[in-house]
């Protein structure tokens, strides 16, 4: 489907794998690709077809900095994230933490980078175990990589608590007695209780309510702030992300359309994916009388991964698609417009500014 | 579809065959000594002993014998004893040790005895048992429900033998409310092969109709609960309809899965009840000749018990996809 | 649609309590609460008539930890062709109150008390099969997830045709006719071949047209969509709006659309309601409580929402959780969240309930506070972080 071309790096990536070097990046994913295979039935016999998950996907992230991964459903987002993490293991491509490809080691050499690289689920109900107290479940991870003395796990457990604004005493309870936005806080301290230098956080709001969503974020960006963690925050939400990323990759059907700062994506998207996802975004700014300009309205529903699209994978919802379009499939790269670190995977790329309703 | 039957086709062979294997190496295999038993103990000379080993091909090695008896089953063979050759037909089973009759012929008259009793089993457990259990699962809570629920747990914790057993003894014989147990096949009068299985299908089914209305119940309240069911509500349609529609063909698929596992549990329900009530069924045949060491029966019951429950598991399979569109036989 | 016979008001616990509510009503009501009525029932903010009024509706649920308030005391009124949003958190009590209007409730388990009247009758109380004549032909609803909303073993046809077929008694031929209309009608591509396809074989934006077309089947005079698209992607969710917005030009039903997103209500609403914990806390046009809002939970929404529009600033969240409905606080529900209690003299905020009173002493724009200068609060603290 795609050669090793497509994706061309955004920025220069400096060459060798020494991670000291200042400016270097923490994290590296180059050309990662994830296939699930999927077993279906044709007459009298069965085919093999797979769909194509993520498909060549390239970003860095430096220390102490958030990428924002945005996308509807079906992107690619979430699968790239549970591989960064090593909750699954790529189809090919890398993943370099600190220079070291990650991507397709074992179980028992990867040991030290899982304590490093956490990630925060998006669905607070599930994803504690009921039976267990809070102390538990944030002091399993304390105990698995030796981090605390025998004795003094508590102690952490409690200061982890506090830390996510949660009151120590309450360390014994078990997560049902805690709400949904209290329920995040707990999976939040489960991260970092291993002083973990990436999280990432696939969704981490947007089971929330409205009000308190924004405590939850609030913490986020304390923690990255005060503890220096970097962030691959992963969300539909182009309100929430714009909020916390300063870099943003737009994802559609496994693959990135359009990356850079969150003054580029917002302020003059390029790619006519990212153009409509902005427009569509229901804005509150309409009412206070600053209506955006323009309102685009795409047809149709995202394409099936298992058979996407020829050429560019969002042409059949494209209004500017033409014929070069179904056959050549657009990099991702610098268009002539493009401000430094701008890139966007067109044809037609061009920037279209005033799709939201933004007052500054 | 086509493809689907042809795969269920192979795996049902399998199964078969695995079972046609782990009989025969059971019983051959095992120490037992078929021979010494149908030569009895006491005037059993070694000659003797060896004549039978012979005739029963006991004497060739036990892939040979095992091949000998597979072939059997699709072209027939011939038995030699004591220069009298005798003829087993094409599905050939063996002959009895004890009776000396072919094994086909005696499982041929006592099958259709299990398939009334399991068939009327089945219909009772799908209509009486889903229908009672979808009831309390309408009214859920309220004191029918409670009562209902109640009153099958008390059942269903008698072990059955003790209810088929009062039931044959108090009902039949001491108060004869319910006609006896008696087999007469349906070819010959449909009237009295109806009434004859009465009371065994109605202990059989009635027992278990008490676990699978709380199977259902339990399935139908999940089901209830789902939103589809409150769209069809929010559409006006009356509680029967949404009821006994739209919830009871989601409700069903658990109860139909339980079903497929459970069909085993039911041959071995059909022994208790065949014995009980006199019926002249394949249960019956089977505890005989497992007194008497009488090996080819044996086999052949558990052959034809094992075709059974394929049957069964692909009838089931069958329903699942039309039930659900989503389940494509694959 | 018929006002039931009083005789028919007497055998289920619903009807009992509607009863006692309307003979002892003038008893029990204080003068306040009547005329609060009078405002709010019959006149919607708009000045039309409207054709749901819904007037100091409860609804209760006895559980094993007590009587659970789900709504309580709530009026609102929408009129024909018109949006009313009704936004809140979860358990404040928005869907339970629309429930309440389709009549869902379990009636064992529910005590609804109040009125709520389509165009003039009266529904509180009715028996289930005058219920039943009502849902789904003058009042539709449309869920928030087309998934689990669509009954998975029945075509998408099937189930239109059923919707039909029940309000209207005509043949299969006839049904279906009507169901390839609507199906084409909310923009579905091939009806034909779509209308023996099973739900699973449509995408979610797809799922999501084929209910609101089976909603739409039999042209209600009322649209209750819950959430409808709060389940589906960002340009889907515009496309369905999009469509909510031009059926209603064309059926001219009045729409009450329950959401938490203050974006889909700026983009849908022509009125809004703010719920929390069961109670109705602003009331107004969408100019009014969005532009202009007056009650501090209403500032704290749209303070908390990171919007695509918004410069990175620190979010400003709502302090602390809602409240449990088992056990809400003296005087306002909201005064342990409030940062502007404080301004209020003496211990009104913790003693005394806020009435639902005219932010500017008349007018159609109701808040529930005891703030008296929420317009200066707002203009000089509240709108400069919101812009």
């Amino acid at each position: 489907m795609s050669d090793n071309n497509t994706v061309r790096k955004v920025d220069s990536v400096p060459s060798g794998s020494t991670a000291k070097d200042s400016g270097a990046p923490l994290l590296q994913v180059r050309d990662l690709k994830m296939y699930f295979p999927i077993k279906e039935a044709a007459g009298l016999g069965r085919t093999k077809k797979v769909v194509q998950a993520v498909d060549g996907v390239s970003f860095e992230l430096k220390a102490g900095a958030s990428m924002g991964l945005v996308g509807e459903s079906g992107c690619g987002k979430s699968t790239t994230g549970r591989m960064i993490t090593r909750l699954l293991t790529p189809t090919a491509g890398e993943i370099l933490f600190k220079g070291t490809n990650i991507a397709h080691l074992k179980e028992r050499e990867l040991r030290p980078f899982r304590r490093q690289l956490q990630i925060v689920f998006q669905d607070p109900y599930s994803s504690l175990n009921p039976r267990q107290t809070v102390s538990n479940i944030i002091s399993t991870p304390l105990r698995v990589h030796n981090l605390v003395k025998k004795g003094k796990e508590l102690d952490r457990v409690q200061e982890l608590l506090e830390r996510v604004g949660l009151n120590p005493e309450h360390h014994n309870r078990y997560p049902n007695e805690f709400s949904g936005g209290q329920r995040q806080r707990i999976g939040i301290a489960r991260a970092l209780a291993v002083e973990p230098e990436v999280i990432i956080a696939d969704e981490p709001v947007s089971a929330l309510d409205v009000s308190i969503q924004a405590q939850v974020m609030n913490l986020l960006e304390d923690l990255r702030r005060d503890l220096g963690i970097a962030f691959v925050f992963i969300a539909h939400d182009l309100g929430v992300v714009r909020h916390f990323c300063d870099q943003v990759a737009v994802m559609y059907l496994g693959k990135i359309v359009e990356q850079g700062s969150r003054e580029q994506i917002y302020g003059a998207p390029q790619h006519p994916y990212t153009q409509a996802l902005l427009s569509a975004a229901p804005d509150l700014g309409t009412i206070r009388g600053v209506p955006p300009k323009e309102r685009i309205r795409l047809v149709g529903d995202v394409p099936s991964p298992i058979d996407p699209p020829s050429g560019c994978r969002f042409r059949t919802r494209c209004w500017k698609a033409e014929d070069i379009c179904a056959t050549q499939e657009p990099l991702l790269e610098p268009k002539a417009h493009s401000s430094a670190g701008h890139a966007a995977a067109c044809h037609f790329a061009e920037p279209k500014v005033d799709l939201t309703a933004a007052t500054a | 579809m086509l493809y689907f039957v042809a795969r269920r086709m192979v795996s049902a062979l399998s199964v078969v065959l695995v079972t046609l294997i782990a009989t025969f190496a059971l019983f051959f295999v095992a120490p037992t000594d078929p021979a010494g038993a149908i030569c009895g103990e006491r005037n059993c000379t070694q000659q003797r002993y060896n004549e039978i080993k012979a005739n029963l091909h006991l004497d060739r090695p036990k892939v040979q014998q095992f091949a000998e008896y597979t072939a059997g089953i699709f072209t027939g063979r011939d038995f030699t004893t004591s220069g009298v050759t005798q003829h087993c037909a094409a599905p050939c089973l063996g002959f009895s040790f004890k009776n000396d009759r072919p094994v086909t012929e005696m499982l041929k008259s006592r099958l259709p005895v299990t398939v009334s009793l399991v068939a009327g089993y089945a219909v009772l457990v799908l209509t009486i048992g889903v229908f009672v259990g979808s009831m309390a699962a309408k009214r859920r809570g309220t004191l029918g429900d409670r009562g209902l629920m109640t009153s099958t747990l008390v059942v269903s914790s008698v072990p059955y033998y003790i209810v088929a057993l009062m039931v044959a003894l108090y009902l039949t014989i001491l108060y004869p409310i319910l006609p006896r147990g008696e087999w007469h096949p349906p070819s010959e009068n449909i009237g009295k092969w109806f009434a004859g299985l009465l009371t065994p299908w109605l202990v059989l089914g009635i027992y278990s109709c008490t676990s699978y209305a709380r199977y259902s119940r339990g399935s139908m309240v999940e089901t209830l609960s789902e939103d589809y069911i409150r769209t069809a509500r929010a559409k006006g349609l009356s509680d029967r309809v949404v009821t006994y529609k739209h919830a009871l063909r989601s409700g069903l698929i658990p109860v139909i899965t339980i079903f497929g596992l459970d069909v085993a549990t039911s041959l071995g329900g059909a022994i208790f009840t065949e014995k009980i009530f006199g019926l002249p069924g394949l249960g019956v045949l089977v505890l005989d000749s497992l007194n008497s060491y009488d090996l080819p029966v044996i086999m052949g019951t558990v052959l034809v018990a094992s075709v059974i429950l394929v049957a069964m598991n692909f009838l089931v399979d069958i329903s699942y996809s039309l039930i659900d569109p989503r389940v494509r036989l694959t | 649609m018929s006002t039931p016979a009083p005789e028919d008001r007497k055998d289920s616990m619903v009807e009992s309590a509607a009863g006692e509510s309307e003979a002892t009503a003038a008893a029990k009501r204080g003068p306040s609460v009547a005329t609060r009525e009078r405002r709010q029932g019959s006149i919607n903010p708009s000045g039309e008539t409207p054709y749901l009024v819904v007037e100091d509706l409860a609804v209760q649920f006895p559980t094993a930890d007590g009587l659970v308030s789900a709504v309580n005391g709530l009026s609102y009124s929408v009129p024909l062709g018109r949006t009313l949003a009704i936004v809140g958190e979860s358990g404040s009590g928005k869907s339970v109150s629309s429930m309440a209007v389709m009549g869902l409730h379990d009636r064992k388990r529910t005590r609804i008390t109040g009125s709520i009247r389509l165009g003039g009758d009266e529904i509180v109380g009715l028996p289930e099969n005058e219920l039943m004549k009502i849902r789904g032909d003058a009042v539709a609803m449309v869920f928030q997830d087309p998934q689990s909303s669509l009954h998975p073993l029945y075509t998408v046809g099937n189930q239109i045709t059923e919707a039909y077929r029940v309000h209207h008694k005509v043949s299969k031929d006839v049904a279906k006719k009507r169901a390839l209309e609507m199906l084409d009608l909310v923009g579905i591509p091939n009806p034909q071949r779509r209308f023996s396809q099973y739900p699973h074989e449509f995408s979610g934006g797809m799922r999501q047209r084929a209910m609101i077309a089976m909603g739409l089947v039999n042209d209600p005079k009322l649209v209750i969509a819950d959430e409808p698209t709060t389940a589906l992607d960002v340009t889907v969710q515009a496309q369905i709006l999009d469509l909510l917005n031009n059926l209603q030009k064309e059926f001219g039903s009045a729409i009450v659309l329950i959401t938490h997103d203050l974006g889909v209500v700026a983009e849908m609403a022509d009125d809004v309601l703010v719920m929390y914990a069961g109670r109705c806390v602003e009331y107004g046009t969408a100019e009014d409580v969005l532009a202009n809002p007056r009650m501090p939970y209403t500032w704290g929404l749209l303070e908390s929402i990171p919007t695509v529009s918004a410069a990175n600033e620190r979010l400003r969240p709502i302090k602390g959780l809602p409240p449990s409905l088992l056990n809400l606080p003296d005087g306002c529900s909201f005064n342990p969240r409030c940062p502007y209690k404080d301004r209020v003299k003496g211990e009104r905020c913790t003693t005394e309930l806020p009435e639902l009173l005219p932010v500017d002493g008349a007018g159609a724009h109701t808040a529930r506070c005891h703030l008296h200068d929420k317009a200066t609060i707002y203009a000089a603290e509240v709108a400069p972080r919101l812009s």
